[in-house]
Formats: C-alpha cells, structure tokens, sequence
C-alpha cells in the first residue's frame, strides 16, 4: 500500500493506494501518529483503495477518535466493494464519508 | 472438485500467500470485485485469527483448503489448526449501532465473516479447529 501524504497549514491530506490489510495496517497507523498532533481537518482518500478488512477499519475509527476531539475527519472517492464493507459493519454511520 | 490444500505456519506474514492461493481459484470463477473483497476479507480475518490466537505463545500450521462447487456456483473455504479450541462463532457479535465513542473493537472480523458469507460452520474434531466458510457466486 502507498501512502502520499500532504500538510496545507492544520489540514493533512492522505491518499491511499492498493490494499490497507493485517499487514499494512500498521504502516497508516504509524503515519498519523507521527502527523496527527495540531492537525484540525483530516481528508482520507481511497479512491485508489481496493481492499480494507477490520484492522485496517480499527485503524480509521482510531483516528476518528482522535479527530473528533480535535477538528474533523472526512473520508472521500470510497469505491463500491470498501463501501460494502463500510456498511456491513456499520462504519458508514460512524465515519464522516463523502 | 476435489479440495486443494495450502498448508502455512501461521503467521500473519503468510497472508498474502494464503489470500493469492484462494485469489487463484477465484479467479476461475469470474467474481465480481465486490464478491471477490468480501471473501478475502472472510479469509483474512479467519487466518490472522489463527495467527493470533491458536498456538499463542507458540507458533503452528494453518490448512486452507478450496473447493470450488457447481450448481450452484459457490466457493467453499475450509480452515484448519491443531491449536487451542476455540470456537470463534460463540461470540456476540458487536453492536453495530453504537457510536465512535462507545464503538468496541473486538468481535468485528468474524461479524463482517457472518454477515459476508452464506454459510459459516465451526467443528472441533479429532483435536482440530475446522472451520468451513461458504458463499455463493453468482454467474450468469
């Protein structure tokens, strides 16, 4: 999985390319831990995402524990097979996705 | 069709050739993307299971064995270990209405495997975990 990220003032911009999985997981997790603190806006998109399973969904409700204290986060370009992920588990009603 | 097997150690390192070796077999099948997530999705959540829980502290082997069946199209996927038994469907399942907040995190991979496929069915024999996932494929 790729990770490209971008800061504009307390607005950080993630994009996420190939599969967020058991293994890959922790590499997102380790990222914003390292670039989370002052940030006020979140933006996460997974239009290149094609596969996310329940570690990579701890790892999102994770950072929107954080952001909700914080500022705001927003999901975004969610493909239909992670959509139905999303919404099998509920997390569509608990993420911000546009 | 007779079952083909892949036997791993199970780590989570071995993951991606567990998902490549029942990726292979799907792809006979011409799923859709979304049938095709889902089932990884299921495999995944099952080994790491394996993974985490049946040998800890120790390490184990893993059988996956694919069946692919017809009339109707369907792909049966059945798990295997030696390990500590464990029946992962005795649990509740997590409340999917609560919020962020109150949301827990447990329970989560074996509900999205309940909820994906058609049919889940756990067995403890002859000192083995066997745990046989099915779901159906629908081509037209």
């Amino acid at each position: 999985m790729t990770i490209d990220t971008t800061v504009a003032g307390t607005e950080l911009s993630i994009v996420l390319e190939g599969r967020l999985d058991t293994n890959t997981a922790p590499e997102l997790e380790a990222e914003l831990k390292k670039r989370v603190a002052g940030i006020t806006s979140l933006v996460i998109d997974i239009e290149k995402l094609e596969y996310i399973s329940s570690a990579g969904l701890r790892v999102l409700l994770s950072a929107h524990k954080i952001m909700v204290k914080q500022g705001t986060m927003v999901i975004k370009n969610v493909r239909d097979e992670v959509r139905e992920i999303f919404e099998v588990t509920g997390f569509d009603e608990i993420l911000n996705i546009e | 069709m007779e079952m083909d097997k892949l036997t791993v150690e199970a780590k989570t390192e071995n993951l991606e050739e567990v998902l490549g070796f029942v990726d292979r077999h799907l792809e006979t099948m011409d799923c859709s993307p979304k049938v095709s997530v889902q089932i990884d999705v299921a495999v995944e959540e099952l080994f790491v299971n394996i993974a985490h829980y049946a040998y800890s502290p120790g390490i184990g082997s893993a059988t996956i064995g694919v069946e692919i069946l017809k009339d109707p199209a369907a792909i049966a996927i059945t798990f295997t270990d030696r390990g500590k038994p464990f029946d992962p469907l005795a649990k509740e399942d997590p409340d999917i209405t609560l919020s962020a907040e109150e949301r827990q995190i447990g329970g989560l991979g074996i509900y999205m495997v309940k909820k994906s496929m058609d049919e889940v069915v756990y067995e403890y024999k002859d000192g083995q975990n066997i745990l046989r996932i099915k779901k159906n494929l629908d081509i037209l």
